[in-house]
């Protein structure tokens, strides 16, 4: 059995060589053919072969990691799409050969395979942060690539004590028992953005370039989701993780400017609910974390998409400089606009099919609140994803850009996404088919649709209000401070500190200390020296007595 | 420019979409009153308890975030000079 990971990866080696139109044909038809070999390849575990005496299998396909391939082949596909008008072969290339180490990630069968798939990941898609060629890109290429190989560092450490523990190879249920499944979590929860490991997340993809912000947004968090899935369900850690996970990006999300970094707050949030949908575990939470991972691949791609096309067209996704743009580039709003949906998961959009099995499995265990919080960022994600972002892009201010519609193959792509965005939420039993376990849930009950709604229209009502008044907060030039602080300004800032205080602390302690250590060598020396007193020959009178006194204490003391 | 105005340019058209989204917002209130409930939580139980809670939150997140905006602000190069990303 071969795996699809391969196909991609080898067949976008071709990509640079070729042009023009059977450039664009390959890389169209190696997401499609990946999707067929998938889907024709049995369930099952592919002949394994061993090495250094561990077994090791390159390809496992069953329900759970067919699905996440699936999807990851699908947004491989959209993205390829969305690349088409490049002249640049190094990104349309690189997009197939990260969507194939997600691809191979997802089908590892043992650990190691999934090590170099995940390494593999992080290195490849540095160069969509590169590719813009600028020295800002070059750098933030740089945090990113440094945050992906500590993560693989840490798996790597992790599975080398498994090993040593006896528990071998096998990528299954891994559970936290023993230290090195403690750092393969941690691993996990670096490229999973698990609260301040998320700073690599939201500082370096706003600085992607359009194609390439596009294809982060979908494989390599989602990745991590799937070794959660895997590995870790039932975790009750990670049910208080996600809901932190939901709730903090919301209110950095309502006071970014960069519409970009607004979509990688949300992708925090909605991986939020993925990681307490894991947490929880059971038929209903794996089923909720793997759907809306998969829906999310989907309507991420297309909100970045979005903006990566008023970013092409206008040179900016400042938020403070946007506006208007419905006039200009009418399919992309409302093309943005179903993204939108879909993430509040509004009724007939893919979220409601999705992010209700994950409330639904919250509520059947009766975790009053964790529910409440993760209601609240429910109505959080549908304020900056679904209202600010299509309201700041497109409508509010008209600051007078008059530019062309998106070129046509990124409103094929953009396109493509909403359908699939909207055939999820109209159909959603297609979709739960594909789910690795059996469940009976339906999202169309009265009850349920009614309860959205009511969340959903209230909180715009709020939103319309706060703006028509003028206490919602203005979009304005700035950054605000996160985790990334920490390595971008303190410890740089620290270094700077220490390189300069230590040279004058020599400087000027550097001669008193000096001399008080010349002072206390020669004082305690003394004694030492040949003409000191212990140094002096003694008379054999005293040497005889001392050595009485010694064996007499001695004896007396074993009498006693 | 007659071509440049829009129908979201009058502000009266803006209005009146506002006043359309109150409606809705009273529908699904009075759609409280329609259905029978299988909740979980006992709160789910109250009238209105997810418009309220929407709203609330809302409010809540957007007033909170704004007085977070005051300790978390900085200037836009507070990190490194700008730069415009160019690609494409």
């Amino acid at each position: 059995m071969t795996s699809p990971a391969l196909l991609l990866m080898f067949g976008a080696t071709g990509v640079p060589l070729a042009r023009g139109m059977p450039r664009r044909a390959l890389v169209l038809l190696l997401p499609v053919a990946g999707l067929l070999m998938l889907w024709l390849s049995p369930e099952g575990d592919s002949a394994g072969f061993a090495l250094f005496g561990l077994e090791l299998i390159p390809v496992r396909i069953d329900a759970l990691s067919r699905l996440f391939a699936t999807g990851f082949l699908i947004a491989a596909l959209l993205t390829s799409i969305y690349a088409l008008h490049m002249r640049d072969p190094l990104q349309q290339a690189i997009v197939l050969i990260y969507a194939g180490t997600a691809v191979g990630g997802t089908l590892a069968g043992d650990l190691v395979t999934l090590f170099v798939f995940w390494e593999l990941a992080g290195l490849s898609s540095a160069f969509l942060i590169w590719a813009g060629r600028t020295e800002r890109g070059y750098r933030a290429g740089m945090r990113y690539l440094i945050a992906q190989l500590i993560s693989g560092l840490l798996m790597l450490a992790g599975i080398a004590l498994r090993v040593q523990a006896g528990e071998g190879l096998e990528f299954g249920y891994l559970g936290l028992d023993g230290p090195g499944d403690a750092l393969i979590l941690l691993a996990v929860g670096i490229k999973c953005a698990f609260p301040l490991l998320h700073a690599w997340l939201i500082d370096t993809y706003p600085e992607a370039t359009i194609v390439g912000a596009v294809a982060l947004s979908a494989f390599t968090t989602k990745l991590a989701i799937y070794v959660l899935a895997r590995g870790f369900p039932g975790t009750d850690l990670l049910i208080w993780v996600g809901v932190a996970m939901t709730v903090f990006p919301i209110f950095y999300a309502v006071i970014e400017n960069d519409l970009r970094r607004v979509l990688a707050y949300s992708m925090i949030n909605q991986l939020g609910f993925m990681v307490a949908g894991v947490g929880i575990g059971g038929a209903l939470g794996i089923n909720g974390a793997s759907a809306h991972a998969v829906a999310d691949m989907v309507f991420k791609s297309l909100l970045f998409m979005a903006m990566g096309a008023v970013l092409l067209r206008t040179g900016t996704v400042k938020g403070s400089e946007l506006g208007g743009l419905y006039k200009s580039m009418p399919q992309t709003a409302a093309l943005c606009m179903v993204g939108a949906a879909s993430i509040s998961a509004f009724p007939l959009f893919s979220g409601f099919a999705t992010k209700s099995l994950i409330m639904e499995a919250v509520a059947q265990e009766h975790l009053t609140v964790v529910w409440l919080l993760l209601l609240f960022a429910s109505a959080g994600v549908f304020h900056h994803a679904g209202i600010k972002i299509p309201y700041f892009a497109f409508f509010a201010h008209d600051r007078g850009h008059r530019v062309a519609e998106a070129p046509l193959n990124m409103r094929v792509a953009m396109a493509m996404a909403a359908l699939i965005c909207v055939g999820i939420g109209t159909a959603p039993n297609l979709m739960y088919e594909l789910l690795p376990h059996a469940m009976h849930y339906a999202p169309y009950t009265t009850p349920h649709v009614i309860n959205q709604l009511q969340l959903l229209l209230l909180a715009s009502m709020a939103f319309t209000m706060l703006v028509r008044t003028g206490l919602y907060p203005p979009e304005i030039r700035s950054v605000n401070l996160d985790a990334d602080v920490v390595y971008r300004r303190m410890l740089p800032r620290t270094w700077g500190a220490l390189s300069r205080t230590v040279p004058r602390l020599r400087r000027e302690l550097g001669p008193p200390i000096h001399h008080l250590a010349a002072n206390l060598w020669s004082a305690t020396t003394r004694p030492l020296r040949p003409d000191a007193k212990p140094a002096s020959p003694w008379p054999t009178h005293s040497m005889v007595w001392w050595a009485v006194i010694m064996l007499g204490t001695v004896l007396l003391l074993t009498l006693l | 420019m007659s071509d440049d105005r829009r129908r979201l340019d009058e502000p009266r058209n803006v209005t009146r979409i506002v006043y359309g989204l109150a409606v809705l917002c009273a529908l699904a209130l009075v759609a409280d009153f329609f259905y029978a409930k299988h909740p979980h939580f006992s709160v789910e139980d109250w009238p209105g308890f997810y418009a309220i809670y929407g709203f609330v939150g809302s409010v809540t997140l957007v007033l909170a975030a704004k007085r977070l905006r005051r300790l978390l602000r900085r200037d836009e190069d507070y990190y490194e000079p700008p730069e415009r990303n160019t690609d494409d």
